[in-house]
């Protein structure tokens, strides 16, 4: 880490939580170039030869293992596409750390496409985390198209938390996934747009498997002229449990649309979604300013456990 | 110490007709002091309360705290005056802990220690509360009594209490009773007004204030008004009042 400057240094931190090298495996990347790449016993990275992108494999009954492979664009104007797969090995318990930073002050558009490919083996355990953020001052855009496809085999987890809280101009999310009998997923997307900019967030996850689960809650604030669109589909096509929800906070000018859609193709698919876009309840500032905060005090307090 | 003097509140209703809702209220709570205001549904006590608070604001009239008039000054400025609100029907908030509103109430960076503290005072089992959210899965009760230790968590000079006892189950309002009482011997210089029904409220209280209509019926110590209170013909039980047509 410390040959690398202080701005991709913070950027680092900001979407990996990392101020050293962690432990483990890991891939940093920064402007499209390799700065820093370790493999264990366990669990290797290598490059892909006919595309950029790297493929991570984690070997079967891998337990307690991390891999961190956040990336960081400084230099305004530089556009990627990587291609990211990873194969968790059956019975294997991992946390991912992926995450990208973008920090733009020139005049050109800065973007960074990352197509992540899940393959999750049987009884696997896999804990994902991925924060966006983005930073700088310049009139370049800051973009991320995040996708990520999963395909789960029997009574395998998958926990995905996905963040982008701040700076990010434009982002298109995409999440695809495929479950087989008794896997389970959980998504938790946190999400805050402000000034111009705008999401969307398109779900497609499809139960196949008798007993699968997917759970998928997203949580977003929307301010000053911002736009969202929450497109979440579950489709049960076994006898499996399906939930989603929606839960967005509009402030000034923002703009939210919350399209859950469910599709039961078994008659024992049990799918469920919600959801509700409203204004901060004017008994919560108020409560707060009993307490001693400002109104503008009271409505940080408010999002800042929202999106927590 | 809490002065109201002279306070009405007036609204105009959508038919454009005005309607008095608290009128040409006089009210002085002394340091140390413990008043309950009681009175029938609708006689303007938990409008009263807001208008202390300033989430009201008064058409006539003026109110001081510590001598100090606070009447144009907002919600937050009277909360760092001193002023603690505990709202009749507590607020939910998603994400935010009950940690967090401690802290926030204490307006500073309070020890898990002393927010244990704060719930153990208001019956709760600390450990068991402390880390959840303050949402829709709490009960009621839970709720309030969540909502009185914010009020403890800021030492407030001034205590308002919209009816403690509203919503809660009876186990929890047997609680309830002990944490007043308690409240009520360690009040020392500070001030407390409590909006309620209770027999048991009111039964601990320094001075008992009627309100009715908008009005403030009667006012003096509780041994005085108390006994007046079951002659009130809203005291009535209604087959009492069947007999009497």
């Amino acid at each position: 880490m410390n040959q690398l400057d202080a701005i991709t240094k913070q950027l680092f931190t900001k979407v990996a939580d990392i101020t050293e090298l962690p432990e483990g495996a890991y891939n940093l990347r920064s402007n499209g170039q390799l700065c820093g790449r370790v493999s264990t016993e366990n669990i290797s990275i290598t490059t892909k030869v006919d595309r950029s992108g790297i493929d991570i494999a984690i070997k079967p009954g891998t337990k307690g293992e991390t891999v961190h492979i956040p990336v960081v664009v400084t230099a305004s104007g530089h556009k990627e596409t990587v291609y990211n797969d990873f194969y968790v090995g059956d019975g294997a318990d991992v946390d991912i750390v992926a995450g990208c930073g973008i920090h733009n002050c020139g005049g050109q558009d800065s973007e960074h496409d990352g197509i992540h490919r899940f393959h999750v083996g049987k009884n696997a355990k896999v804990r994902y985390a991925e924060k966006h953020y983005g930073e700088g001052d310049g009139m370049g855009k800051r973009i991320l198209n995040p996708q990520t496809e999963v395909v789960m085999d029997e009574d395998s987890l998958m926990e995905m938390e996905m963040t982008q809280i701040k700076g990010v101009d434009s982002t298109e999310r995409v999440t695809l996934a495929k479950l087989g009998k008794g896997a389970k997923l959980l998504v938790r997307e946190r999400l805050m747009t402000h000034g111009e900019q705008w999401a969307t967030s398109v779900y497609k996850v499809e139960l196949a498997g008798e007993g699968s689960s997917a759970d998928v809650v997203s949580r977003s604030v929307a301010r000053d002229n911002s736009y969202q669109k929450f497109d979440a589909c579950i489709e049960g096509s076994a006898p499996c449990h399906g939930h989603t929800e929606c839960d967005s906070i509009i402030m000034e000018h923002g703009r939210i649309e919350a399209v859950p859609s469910l599709t039961a193709n078994h008659v024992d698919a049990e799918l469920m979604h919600e959801a509700a876009i409203g204004k901060i309840a004017g008994e919560q500032l108020i409560k707060l300013m009993t307490l001693g905060l400002t109104e503008h005090e009271a409505e940080e307090q408010i999002i800042n456990g929202f999106l927590k | 110490m809490l002065e109201l003097r002279g306070i009405s509140f007036d609204v105009v209703d959508k038919d454009g007709v005005k309607k008095s809702i608290v009128k040409n209220v006089d009210l002085t709570v002394g340091d140390g002091r413990f008043v309950v205001v009681t009175g029938p549904n609708g006689g303007g006590k938990s409008t009263l309360a807001k208008l202390i608070a300033g989430i009201e604001t008064p058409t006539a009239g003026s109110i001081l705290m510590d001598g100090v008039d606070v009447t144009a000054k907002s919600i937050t400025e009277r909360a760092r005056m001193g002023l603690g609100f505990a709202f009749q029907q507590p607020v939910r908030f998603k994400g935010i802990r009950v940690l967090d509103l401690l802290r926030i109430a204490a307006g500073r960076e309070l020890s898990l220690t002393h927010a244990c503290d704060y719930l153990s005072q208001v019956g709760l089992c600390a450990k068991n509360y402390i880390k959840r959210e303050v949402n829709a899965s709490l009960s009621g009760g839970e709720l309030k009594r969540i909502e009185i230790a914010t009020v403890l968590a800021r030492k407030p000079r001034i205590a308002i209490f919209d009816e403690p006892e509203a919503g809660i189950d009876l186990w929890s309002f047997n609680n309830l009773i002990t944490i007043f009482a308690s409240m009520r011997e360690a009040i020392k210089d500070s001030s407390i007004v409590v909006i309620s029904h209770q027999e048991r409220i009111l039964n601990i209280a320094d001075e008992i204030a009627v309100m009715k209509q908008g009005s403030i019926e009667k006012l003096g110590p509780r041994r005085e008004i108390f006994p007046l209170l079951t002659s009130l013909d809203e005291a009535q039980a209604s087959c009492e009042k069947v007999k009497t047509l």
